[in-house]
């Protein structure tokens, strides 16, 4: 399978001296939908800078879809679109002509861009605010701009960083939709969040990276599967007797009230087996659902790890 | 990108510069109408009348010219320069430089754009002169030519100030502190015959004392230059200031970290 983007030994120095990449290697594959965490500071902006081309890298490479950035630099830009972290478009212009104009500058004859600006402003509800000065559009309406801005010229590639940040859950939820749709539409899309939940919504395959470095990239499956315990909050329909115990080595439980209890899972135990217990103890289970966000937990530990 | 890509490019451009200037027209075409408006009342009509002549014609014959080529210098210097900056300001110039537009595709685009609202507001203070002096063009060529190639010089040299600035300050030092001075000192209100040889040495090292002359050598049919010179003058400014962008551009001075 083709590769979206191949980064070999990526360094960047910026003037002050700061190390923000020290030789990152990274591939994503063509149609994923791939995760890039890490802290603030940690090089994740760099890297879409320099794959962009807003940041001179200091040394390494960058290939899109198989070409260098550097040495095909107007091919490689049409198969790319990027939604960067802040707004980055005139805020005195009309949201119709900041994506008319975006559409200009890739060459769209007028007609097609017409079309492609109501399709993407009516795909992101944005359509009835066509007149308006984007100025007076609210922090999520701004941020659905520049993603409806950077899929006009419809790129093989969209590359987001942190897109839902400051959106409330809905719109963030729409969001994820959205996205979805489009990478099952065949578009890769590479994605920079600090929201973990997003990326283990989202993404199949991942990349953390701290401090310029890449601490791990793997499959988003893998990764969980390393964790070692997980814990699960456990709703019950019937009341929880005092001293119920589960009785298993590689399982706890905690209770918090009558009906509710707190149940560790460890060493490979299958959550099945709890509910047998469960149920040979005549405790209907009505919910269940994760106490942390399980990739925060890795997250956290890969950071430390590297530390 | 294929050649109608660029020309689709260049156009969305050059219709954004002119639509920027053209909405906040009570800001970029009203002020230097009035202002040069005033010059020909002060300085053509009630000051003008006691002076008499200067270089062999009315002094509002006289300064006319000088007016006119004063107002597209400072209109497309500024135009390039704010808008430019502007786009930097609010980091849209990253649109462009995300998309696959060349530079001298972007270059050409502002150049245009610089162009567009120099001549505009040449065109407002060439129609309000008319209400203070009968203008015969003498060499239609000549005087086009020269508006044309001055626009294209100061909308490159607005160029270099934005990819250079970091602030609004920054691109009001060099229009305060060079262009204005070397407009005034460029022989718009007077002929250089007035000055002593040191002096006269002085104005013939301004560019713009060539670019006004030779703009009045089109429209009066006399100068204190050779047309010549000040041609081959303005085609070495254009080729040395649009090569100095394009090299800024591509080595990201000013845009890329």
């Amino acid at each position: 399978m083709t590769l979206a983007i191949s980064i070999q030994n990526l360094a960047k120095t910026y003037a002050n001296g700061f190390e923000a990449l020290k030789g990152i290697s990274l591939e994503v594959q063509e149609g994923d939908f791939f995760a890039l965490l890490g802290p603030n500071g940690a090089g994740k902006s760099t890297t879409i800078g320099v794959i962009s081309t807003l940041v001179n890298k200091t040394s390494g490479s960058v290939e899109v879809f198989g070409k260098n950035v550097d040495t095909h630099v107007y091919e490689t830009k049409l198969d790319f679109g990027v939604v960067p972290q802040e707004v980055n478009f005139s805020l005195f212009e009309k949201v119709r002509d900041i994506v008319m104009t975006q559409a200009g500058y890739y060459g769209l004859p007028r007609k097609l861009a017409e079309q492609r600006c109501e399709k993407y402003l009516r795909k992101l509800g944005l359509w009835e605010k066509r007149d308006e000065r984007s100025r007076t559009l609210s922090g999520g309406m701004k941020r659905r701009l520049m993603i409806a801005r950077a899929l006009v010229h419809e790129p093989k590639l969209l590359i987001l960083d942190e897109p839902t940040a400051g959106v409330d859950i809905e719109l963030r939820r729409s969001m994820w939709e959205f996205l979805t749709e489009i990478n099952n539409s065949g578009t890769t899309i590479i994605l920079t969040t600090h929201y973990l939940e997003e990326a283990e919504q989202l993404c199949r395959n991942i990349a953390i990276i701290d401090a310029g470095k890449i601490v791990e990239n793997t499959s988003m499956r893998k990764l969980l599967n390393e964790l070692d315990s997980q814990v699960y909050i456990l709703e019950t329909t019937s009341r929880i007797p005092s001293g119920f115990d589960l009785e298993l080595d590689n399982a706890s439980l905690e209770i918090v009230d009558e009906h509710c209890i707190e149940v560790t899972v460890s060493g490979g135990l299958s959550i099945n087996e709890v509910f047998a217990l469960f149920s040979k103890a005549d405790i209907k289970i009505d919910s269940m659902r994760n106490k942390t966000n399980r990739l925060e937990q890795l997250f956290l530990s890969k950071l430390e790890s590297n530390d | 990108m294929f050649s109608n890509h660029k020309y689709i490019a260049f156009e969305t451009i050059v219709r954004r510069e002119i639509r920027r200037f053209t909405r906040i027209w009570l800001q970029t075409l009203v002020p230097p109408a009035i202002t040069i408006g005033l010059y020909f009342v002060i300085f053509g009509n009630l000051v003008g009348s006691r002076i008499g002549e200067m270089g062999g014609f009315q002094y509002m014959e006289f300064i006319v010219p000088g007016l006119i080529m004063m107002a597209v210098i400072q209109n497309s210097y500024s135009n390039v320069v704010s808008s430019f900056f502007s786009h930097k300001f609010q980091h849209s110039v990253e649109e462009l430089l995300v998309s696959p537009v060349p530079n001298y595709i972007i270059l050409s685009g502002f150049i245009v754009g610089g162009m567009a609202r120099g001549l505009a507001v040449g065109t407002i203070v060439t129609v309000i002169s008319l209400f203070f002096a009968d203008l015969e063009i003498q060499n239609l060529f000549i005087t086009v030519t020269v508006v044309l190639l001055t626009s294209i010089v100061f909308s490159l040299a607005g160029f270099i100030n934005a990819l250079f600035a970091n602030s609004f300050d920054d691109i009001s030092i060099i229009p305060t502190f060079v262009l204005a001075p070397l407009i005034y000192l460029g022989g718009v209100f007077y002929s250089v015959e007035l000055l002593p040889p040191f002096w006269k040495f002085i104005s013939a090292l301004n560019p713009i004392f060539y670019m006004v002359n030779t703009f009045r050598y089109g429209i009066l049919g006399a100068s204190d230059v050779d047309v010549t010179w000040a041609f081959f003058i303005l085609c070495v400014f254009i080729v040395i200031l649009f090569t100095s962008c394009i090299f800024l551009l591509r080595r990201g001075t000013g845009l890329r970290t």
